[in-house]
């Protein structure tokens, strides 16, 4: 669909400072793309344009490895083309999508269709991510190795966790032969049971059902003692609570492969917005949004590299959804197309990061907790990269978003610095933030 | 403030006051199976004093009621509401006389929510009405049995009453509208 | 006030006018003819979306005592489960021409958005566990008969204070009017935050309700048990139940309160309950004229 049928170009990226996390690199200079690939110098086969990119920051591959499409079976949430869009809008060149569709993704005929839907729609890579339990039931393991073939990137029940622990070492034995990583949504379903938000002060004063951080963090810490038990790779979706911040810092002084991620909006807001939005549920997100003490905690973590990757969980529902009485309404936050803002709001232009250690979060951090491989940018790696204007101050306006789903308690902040350009494998699919499959000059 | 003309003083409204008390005494032959009413604000101590000389003329005071008629306006949700006092009603009134009593008759319209009140706590044998000051413009078919001062006025003036009891000081007057077009006052009503 | 929603919103000023106003409409409730033609041609709707008796019976009579008329829609099933939005439902109400809605449900907040999107009053008879505001003033006004006053006393609320809308409504009402207030209940069923609110939060009964003028005795649900938060009601009753004898710890001139329906034996003991310090009857009939003073001033004003 994308630029098929445009003629062939070379582009001569100019002027922008780029930021290399998977090389370590920086540097002014530029970057020639051609036939879908980096290339030390045009070929002359094909004309070249020149992209003038002063002041732009520009990054290989960042991608979201934490996302929800929604398709098959919910597509007035979500569809792979409004989602791919969202991700090329939001700067991602390609995206590890949960399998909680209807039905869910355990089965590697659905790997392969959201793969190869993916591709053709080109806007962005779909990595699925398939289930780990048939049905995400619970009670039996999927065919893991069999998704794997089709194309899958790693495990996860994501929406729900795998708390059956006979289940989850089971899990984390089995895909050490896969060498990917078992996603776990990490909630303690009775000590959550029943909750919208998170339990502090602010839910005693609205009244809403709350369930406390602990609710993640036993969980978590019952998983990185099956990850010592067993040798496999978890990863922790998600986290944002101060007692899973020590379990996954115990783990990796063991040496365990442990990883995890945090949301933007974690790092953004706290569960002060739940009683500005006055009990509209576009605050309502699972795990909730925690106390101000918490979410500095998880700033320091991320700064310090307890937490290594940075993903959104982006979860489009349909405004009627949204709309319900805050208990019940859906949990979840649209964030593809705010994620790279907040992060360089909250910790590029505060200081707390260097932009290629930003961008690393988002990058090659999440490759590496895939397994995957990217070169960075040198001659020969495939061509997905993000332009960025970093100092672009813009508000939050979600009826502008690619996404179905208009639901982010973001709506009207300002952030600062955006993706301004999107190149997936060689073409153009977002500039200037318009997502086209138009050619250059159309 | 506006500049006033005192058309009653102290002595005046006593003196009114009295000979009210002995028109009832004289229509009723005494004060048995008579209750008096005040309607709020300014009704009630007129009532009460109505009373104390009804009792100085004939040795014996009627019992004294006081009236809200706030829940009877016929303009609820058309203005803004003052705060409800307390009603207060010798019961039974089954039988009796009920004389209300108010300061100003003007427009009607508080006596007729006052009329609709009494009979909401019973049948008494009669109603009748004693003001202290009738300022005419009527916009309901309703007269006044006991009139302290008949006051000719135009519509847009104002005819206050001031009494100890809630005011601090004893007269009437009439305040002539203002030559600015602020919002027109219905005074007495 | 455009809106009933909670306590919390309403300034103190606001709160004694509110009280004063059901005051002078309690006196009603003793006429011969108990009928005002105060809210004539005006309509409420009785919308409750939660199991309700003695609320909807007492929204009822005193928007019958003022003569509006009643509509009365119930409904226990969720949005999702009747396939139509709590919004449609009330926006057919007021398309229907009612004048105000009276809204009970199970979650918090639903009031409140209610109001954003109706252009008609919306009053909250309860929700969720958020607030519970004509309650609160019903005891406000029964505590306020029996002493005169509020600034200054001793209330003890006592039972499931973290699941209790009365229990939130009732603290802002007590707090704002000058009383003290003590939360008394089971660990995990009264939360320590509540100190920043500016009560007393206690375990003890016996120090929760020492020298107390109110105790106000909240229903324990009996899913709690089933939810692991209370052992049997024998510890309950041991422990935190209003006993004759646990009531000798209060004040002598103590007011014993319960918002009902009680569990005798429980969480209140029927000797207490019915003996000369309990006033749930005043309670009951307050609540009819909190509601007439509600309903008065949202609609029987102009906006000024």
């Amino acid at each position: 669909m994308t630029a098929e049928n445009c003629p062939p170009e070379a582009y001569q990226i100019e002027g922008a400072l780029v930021l290399d996390p998977f090389t370590g690199r920086e540097w002014s200079g530029p970057v020639v793309v051609e036939g879908g690939r980096v290339v030390e110098a045009p070929s002359g086969a094909v004309p070249v344009r020149r992209v003038e990119a002063d002041g732009l920051w520009l990054v290989p591959r960042l991608v979201d490895i934490h996302v929800h499409f929604r398709s098959p079976g919910q597509e007035w949430k979500e569809d792979l083309e409004s989602g791919s869009k969202a991700a090329a809008a939001g700067g991602m060149t390609a995206v590890a999508t949960m399998p909680n569709t209807v039905p869910p993704v355990d089965d590697p005929a659905l790997v392969t269709w959201q793969r190869s839907t993916g591709e053709r729609l080109g806007y962005t890579q779909i990595w699925p991510i398939g289930a780990v339990t048939r049905g995400l039931a619970g009670e039996t393991l999927a065919d893991l190795w069999r998704m794997q073939e089709a194309g899958a990137v790693a495990f996860s029940d994501d929406g729900r966790p795998v708390w059956d622990s006979r289940l989850m070492r089971s899990a984390l034995t089995y895909s050490q032969s896969l060498r990917v990583p078992i996603i776990q949504h990490a909630e303690d379903p009775r000590l959550f049971e029943g909750a919208a938000m998170h339990e502090g002060a602010v839910s005693l004063r609205l009244g809403i059902p709350a369930g406390p951080a602990e609710a993640e963090s036993v969980m978590v810490w019952r998983d990185v003692q099956l990850a010592a038990l067993t040798g496999g790779r978890l990863h922790i979706a998600h986290l944002s609570a101060p007692g899973s911040l020590e379990a996954v810092a115990w783990a990796k002084a063991r040496g365990l492969r442990v990883t995890a991620e945090v949301t933007p909006h974690h790092l953004l807001l706290t569960d002060e917005a739940v009683a500005e939005w006055g009990y509209h549920a576009v605050t309502k997100v699972n795990p909730p949004l925690r106390p101000q003490a918490v979410r500095d905690a998880l700033i320091e973590a991320v700064c310090q590299g307890v937490v290594e990757v940075i993903a959104s969980d982006h979860a489009p529902h349909h405004a009627d959804e949204k709309a319900l009485p805050y208990a019940e309404a859906p949990f979840g936050i649209a964030g593809l197309e705010t994620s790279l803002g907040v992060v360089l709001t909250v910790l590029v232009h505060t200081g707390r990061l260097k932009p290629i250690d930003a961008f690393r979060r988002m990058s090659a951090a999440p490759h590496a907790v895939l397994g995957l491989s990217y070169p960075g940018i040198v001659p020969g790696a495939a061509a997905d990269l993000t332009l960025i204007d970093p100092y672009h101050e813009w508000t939050v306006e979600p009826e502008r978003f690619y996404s179905k789903g208009k639901n982010t308690p973001l709506a009207g902040m300002r952030l600062k610095g955006r993706a301004v350009a999107t190149m997936v494998r060689g073409i153009w699919v977002m500039r200037e933030g318009a997502v086209s499959a138009a050619c250059w000059d159309a | 403030m506006a500049e006033g003309v005192v058309l009653m003083d102290r002595e005046a409204i006593r003196r009114a006051l009295v000979r009210i008390a002995h028109e009832i005494v004289e229509r009723h032959r005494g004060t048995d199976r008579l209750v008096l009413v005040g309607i709020h604000r300014r009704g009630v101590p007129l009532a009460r004093r109505i009373a104390a000389n009804l009792e100085a003329i004939e040795g014996a005071a009627p019992p004294v009621g006081t009236l809200d008629i706030g829940l009877y306006r016929d303009d609820v949700g058309h203005r803004p509401f003052p705060a409800l006092a307390a009603t207060r009603l010798p019961l039974p009134i089954e039988g009796q006389t009920v004389i209300l009593v108010d300061d100003v008759l003007f427009t009607g319209r508080t006596v007729r929510a006052a009329l609709d009140a009494v009979t909401d706590w019973g049948r008494p044998a009669a109603i009748q009405l004693a003001v202290l000051v009738d300022r005419g413009h009527r916009e309901l078919p309703i007269r006044a049995d006991y009139v302290g001062k008949n006051v000719p006025t135009a519509r847009r003036e104002e005819v206050r009453v001031e009494l100890e009891e809630t005011d601090g000081q004893e007269q009437v007057i009439l305040v002539k509208p203002s030559r600015d077009k602020g919002q027109e006052r219905r005074g007495g009503e | 006030m455009d809106d009933f929603l909670g306590i919390a919103e309403l300034s103190t000023k606001t709160l004694e006018d509110l009280l004063d106003t059901a005051q002078a409409l309690s006196e009603i409730l003793s006429r011969p003819i108990k009928k005002v033609p105060t809210l004539r041609g005006r309509a409420i709707a009785n919308a409750f979306f939660e199991p309700s008796t003695r609320t909807r019976n007492a929204f009822e009579l005193a928007a019958k005592y003022l003569s509006a008329d009643v509509v009365n829609f119930s409904s226990t099933g969720s949005s999702l489960e009747k396939g139509e939005s709590v919004w449609d439902t009330v926006k057919t109400l007021e398309a229907l021409g009612v004048d105000a809605v009276v809204v009970r449900h199970r979650e918090a907040g639903v009031p409140q958005l209610m109001a954003e999107r109706l252009a008609i009053p919306v009053i909250n008879a309860g929700d969720g566990e958020h607030e519970h505001p004509t309650q609160a003033l019903l005891d406000l006004l029964t505590v306020r008969q029996r002493f005169g006053r509020l600034q200054g006393l001793r209330v003890a609320i006592v039972g499931d204070v973290l699941h209790s809308r009365v229990a939130r409504s009732d603290l802002y009402g007590f707090l704002a009017l000058g009383a003290r207030v003590t939360l008394v209940g089971p660990p995990g069923l009264v939360s320590e935050e509540w100190r920043e609110w500016g009560a007393e939060v206690t375990w003890d009964l016996a120090q929760g309700i020492r020298g107390a003028h109110v105790v106000q005795v909240l229903r324990i649900q009996r899913e709690r048990q089933a939810q692991g938060l209370l052992p049997s009601w024998q510890e309950y009753r041991e422990r935190w139940g209003i006993t004759r004898e646990h009531l000798g710890w209060a004040d002598p001139n103590v007011l014993v309160l319960h918002p009902g329906p009680q569990n005798r034996g429980v969480e209140i003991d029927s000797e207490v309950l019915e003996g000369a310090q309990s006033a749930v009857l005043d309670q009951v009939r307050n609540g009819v004229a909190v509601r007439m003073a509600v309903l008065y001033r949202l609609l029987g004003g102009a906006a000024e």
